[in-house]
């Protein structure tokens, strides 16, 4: 139930942004169509902690603070691959990434940050083993050093469902 | 002026991407590039609403980028269900 | 020519050389798996720089909350398309043509 709430707030919220209204008719309008989604996701049986997971949202920040970092970094890298004129400035490989999660959520969105990171893109997740392609031997260490997967919060709902 | 030059930039960013949607050589090369070239798109839309210094321009770049992304799964559907890269197969 | 006017410049600039770079990039780089990185600059960094030269340049209002969720959709959805392109493309048995392995 605190998910559909939640999920409605946040509705409400990018509705209100999207449109900019204050009217009494054009809200109630709002109101209702905010309303109408929440009872199509229910009905679909999309709201759940996976789709929205509020649980772990300090521990998302953190981490989403942390990969703002990671995100430059390789950026840096990939740029600096990008304009040097020596034909070895890539070196492109497939790597296999053993992951510390134990929570499909906690793989997600591992291998999502890992994608978003560009230099590394995570092509398929077989059990808890990641297939990595990586642009430099520089962005295939960061994976191997798993400082990503570390930091990812723990799925504790996952334990208690 | 920087709206011009950023105007310009984005012009040819996307030339870059056309060229290699032209090129190929596989069939995910070219829907790479139509990825990226939506991506530019939406900062394209996002440029023009700065140029008439309207914010409407902006949910129109905000549901092109829905769109694209929709687009691009829906076009790896189809690529996944049919022979589209059985050719591609051969030259890599 | 205020401050906050020379930082959405600089972010802008910053933004529009990354684009190109990476455009370059597409194109220079040897095979499928290895363009994919670049498209990767242009979903991340790129294009947020841009954008938040483009908030900036509109300054307090309604619209840079969208342009900050246009950011935000662009960081949600580019990961998930970018994994079903490289799934798709490694189901089909495209491979880096230097190493075969695997």
């Amino acid at each position: 139930m605190k998910h559909t709430i939640s999920l409605g707030l946040s509705l409400g919220v990018l509705w209100w942004v999207l449109s900019g209204f204050a009217k009494p008719l054009l809200l109630a309008l709002g109101v209702f169509s905010v309303l109408f989604t929440l009872w199509l996701a229910r009905r679909m049986d999309a709201i759940d902690h996976e789709s929205h997971p509020i649980h772990m949202s300090f521990g998302l920040l953190r981490f989403w603070a942390r990969l703002v970092v990671e995100i430059v970094i390789s950026n840096l890298q990939v740029l600096g691959a990008i304009l040097s004129p020596r034909a070895d400035a890539i070196q492109p490989h497939f790597l296999r990434v053993r992951m510390r999660q134990t929570s499909d959520l906690g793989k997600v969105i591992l291998a999502n940050s890992i994608t978003l990171t560009p230099g590394t893109v995570s092509i398929a997740l077989t059990g808890d083993e990641l297939l990595v392609h990586a642009l430099t031997q520089a962005s295939g260490q960061a994976v191997r050093d798993g400082q990503l997967d570390l930091l990812v919060p723990s799925d504790v709902e996952e334990v208690q469902p | 002026m920087i709206l011009e030059t950023a105007g310009v930039a984005i012009l040819v960013a996307m030339g870059a991407a056309l060229a290699r949607t032209l090129l190929g050589p596989t069939v995910y090369d070219r829907i790479l590039a139509v990825n990226s070239f939506g991506t530019k798109t939406v900062l394209l839309i996002a440029l023009l609403g700065a140029f008439a210094g309207r914010a409407d321009y902006l949910d129109i770049a905000l549901l092109y980028a829905l769109i694209n992304f929709i687009a691009m799964v829906a076009m790896m559907n189809y690529s996944r269900n049919s022979k589209l890269s059985r050719d591609d197969e051969a030259q890599s | 020519m205020s401050i906050s006017h020379a930082l959405a410049v600089l972010l802008l600039s910053l933004g529009s050389g990354l684009l190109i770079v990476a455009g370059i990039g597409l194109l220079r780089f040897p095979h499928f798996y290895t363009r994919l990185h670049a498209a990767g600059v242009i979903d991340t960094l790129a294009a947020g720089l841009f954008l938040a030269g483009l908030a900036w340049w509109f300054g307090p209002t309604l619209g840079s909350v969208k342009l900050l969720l246009i950011f935000v959709f662009l960081l949600f959805t580019s990961p998930t398309a970018c994994h079903a392109l490289a799934a798709t493309a490694w189901a089909s048995g495209l491979r880096e043509p230097a190493q075969n392995k695997e």
